[in-house]
């Protein structure tokens, strides 16, 4: 018998049910949004963060962006993701920055060396101080994770509160993408001896840099 | 039906480990009760019963959420893998390893897989399976079992990882923690880029999308499911929850239960291979769902609840006995309160039958359980089964003679003054031995552990006979 059948089989048979027997309705979701001004959502996204240890950079426009991405690669070198919204931040210009890549292996290597991986992100959840990426031809998973430091660059119009209040406005995230992460603060660990370090696996530092003011279109 | 005595007593002899152990999960314990505070979350009890609500509707009715996720894993461009027991499982593994030409696999933290032994399993195969969770790591390199279903190695120092390191990777002692945790990240690197297959848990399995959740500190499960060719997901078919809007509840307990963080670094939501036109992700997703005796608990209603556990650590971390006795003296991987109702269930009875009775029936796991499971509850069923079942015959004896005794008050007293002849009437003294020939089996045993008031010299009948007369 197909290994299938068998574990459905045993599985009804445990609950007494039948083969396209009806369930009750689940219990209904509990979902917590609620409205909370652009400016003391910042505040809560940056006390969480920082709590964290990650810094928050706030550029009053797309122009101030590279300088502030400038001074966080304090001469670093680093790999940008082909994020279009990094490039309309003059990313791609920073000297010491290789971005456009378009080549699985160029990519892997990049990320080994690079000093400092720059990701766009999908959005911010301001009460835990996370960065939510997803993967995307765009957007690849390893900008984010092999080097030592992180920086998001994110326009203020995609902070929102919680998960919930992202949930209520893409119900199926997995539609966009088959890799969503929540990052939350730099890699840590307190395996031996409850020492915290950070950095262990992913990346030491995050810096998320939002951009404030008018989003300009693509 | 009696406990591992001798390896007990060596954990309570042994100074050091004894403050380990209260000092880790003290401060697990400490950081749960900030984090879930009125000030903090004053939504915890509402979240609790939402998540309790949730779990149990999921497992009362989970052929079909079962039925939901594949549907939406494979329309995700992803497989299905059913596995009855944990050979299948680790069958599965190695044939795919074999056909694809993979020696080399990642691993990231998962309870599943220890369950089922795989790390063995592969490795009598030849290939390299590697954990990379720090704690995993080091306990995979001292060839040790999890001490603690969350913090596999908080029995160990940074002494005892030193001489590990120096021993195993051949690198020169060092004792700073730091350097030792970025002694891993390099040696896991190379494991990372280099394997071909990533093996992770699952911390919840969301059936309308078909997605694989996965919540961690360190980074290891993220590399684990982003850089190999391959990512496997391992789960027990209990790890379902139905919609991706429950997932906030879940989070929002999980993580501050387990170390009183409102979130931990990194939560992935895993659900197929890697699209169109991207560069990197896995080209292949496979999700291992593992019966291996869950199906036996789901159908006892009563203890069903049992399956409800999110395994946050936070029972072991409040539990008395877990706090003495440390998680290696507890006969299968799942150590503390938990590990005592589903051992018994998952492994059977007979694998440890004085399990369920190594408790005080305090009730503070049940207190702190995130998913409201009553452990106390089901290790009071499990008790009255084991009595009821051959393996209870002496207890049941025992008790019968009793109820014959006590309904006979003439031979219950006659006898009672026998024995007491034999104690001997000490006031305000202490038993601390049965004296013959009293003193064999579980009196001794009893005795062993507790002192005993020695019988005053009135009885409480005797007494009663003065008064009335
Ligand atoms: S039984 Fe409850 S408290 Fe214990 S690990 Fe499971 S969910 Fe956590």
């Amino acid at each position: 018998m197909d290994p299938r059948d068998i574990l459905f089989g045993r599985v009804r048979e445990a609950l007494g049910r039948k083969i396209g027997q009806k369930p009750l309705p689940p219990p209904e979701p509990l979902l917590r949004i609620r409205s909370e001004p652009a400016a003391s959502k910042l505040e809560i996204f940056r006390n969480a963060l920082e709590s964290l240890s990650g810094t928050v950079t706030v550029a009053p426009e797309v122009a101030g962006v590279r300088e502030a991405v400038e001074k966080l690669l304090n001469g670093r070198t680093a790999i940008a993701s082909n994020n279009p919204f990094l490039a309309k931040c003059g990313i791609p210009d920073i000297s010491g920055v290789t971005s456009g890549i378009r080549d699985s292996a160029e990519l892997r290597n990049a990320c080994v060396t690079a000093g400092v991986g720059i990701t766009g992100a999908y959005c911010l959840l301001a009460d835990t101080g996370t960065i939510v990426l997803r993967a995307t031809p765009e957007e690849p998973r390893l900008i984010s994770l092999l080097p030592p430091v992180h920086i998001a660059v994110v326009h203020q119009d995609r902070l929102l509160t919680n998960l919930d209040e992202m949930l209520s406005m893409i119900p199926r995230p997995v539609n966009a993408s088959s890799a969503m992460v929540f990052i939350t603060g730099p890699s840590r660990t307190g395996d031996i001896e409850q020492f915290l370090v950070r950095g262990v696996h992913g990346p030491g530092a995050v810096h998320a840099v939002i951009v404030s003011g008018k989003n300009p279109p693509e | 039906m009696s406990a591992p005595e001798p390896a007990i007593r060596k954990t309570l002899a042994d100074a050091n480990l004894q403050l380990a152990i209260y000092n880790n999960t003290g401060r697990f314990k400490e950081n749960r009760r900030k984090a879930v505070a009125p000030e903090k979350l004053p939504e915890y009890q509402k979240l609790r019963s939402q998540a309790a609500a949730v779990k149990r509707h999921t497992l009362d009715f989970l052929d079909v959420y079962l039925m939901q996720l594949e549907a939406a894993v494979t329309a995700n461009g992803g497989k299905i893998v059913w596995a009855s027991t944990g050979q299948e499982a680790a069958d599965f593994i190695l044939n795919l390893a074999k056909e694809r030409g993979h020696n080399l696999i990642v691993k990231s933290k998962s309870m599943t897989s220890e369950e089922i032994h795989l790390n063995e399993r592969l490795i009598e195969h030849e290939l390299e399976a590697v954990e990379t969770d720090l704690g995993e790591y080091i306990l995979q390199l001292a060839g040790q079992r999890p001490f603690h279903i969350v913090a596999p190695a908080i029995h160990l120092t940074r002494d005892d990882v030193a001489d590990l390191f120096t021993e195993k990777l051949g690198i020169e002692r060092d004792t700073v923690i730091e350097n030792q945790a970025m002694t891993a990240r390099r040696v896991l690197r190379e494991k990372f880029m280099a394997a071909g297959i990533g093996i992770t848990g699952a911390n919840f399995l969301i059936a309308d999308s078909g997605a694989v959740v996965i919540v961690e500190n360190e980074g290891n499960a993220r590399l684990t499911h982003s850089a190999p060719k391959i990512h496997i997901a391992i789960a027990g078919i209990e790890k379902l929850i139905p919609r991706m809007r429950d997932l906030g509840v879940f989070l929002d307990l999980l993580g501050r239960s387990a170390s009183g963080q409102p979130l931990t670094s990194y939560t992935s939501i895993v659900s197929g291979p890697r699209r169109e036109g991207e560069l990197d992700g896995p080209e292949e997703f496979y999700v291992v769902l593992l019966d291996s005796g869950r199906t036996k608990v789901l159908a006892d209603s009563q203890k069903r609840e049992s399956l409800q556990c999110i395994r946050c650590g936070a029972c072991l971390n409040t539990c008395p006995v877990y706090r003495k006795i440390g998680g290696h003296n507890y006969p299968w991987v799942y150590s503390g309160p938990i590990g005592k109702i589903i051992t018994p269930q998952f492994q059977g009875r007979e694998k440890d039958p004085w399990l369920p009775f190594a408790s005080s029936l305090c009730g503070a796991c049940a207190e702190v359980c995130p998913v409201k499971i009553d452990i106390p509850g089901i290790l009071l069923q499990l008790r009255r089964e084991h009595s009821e079942s051959p393996q209870g015959s002496e207890e049941r004896t025992m008790f019968r003679r009793w109820a014959w005794l006590m309904r006979r008050p003439r031979i219950y007293s006659f006898a009672a003054k026998i024995g007491l002849g034999f104690l001997g009437r000490k006031p305000n003294s202490w038993l601390k031995r049965v004296p013959w020939p009293a003193n064999r089996g579980p009196l001794v045993a009893w005795l062993a552990e507790r002192d005993f008031p020695a019988p005053p010299p009135k009885s409480f009948r005797d007494l009663w006979k003065e008064r009335r007369r």
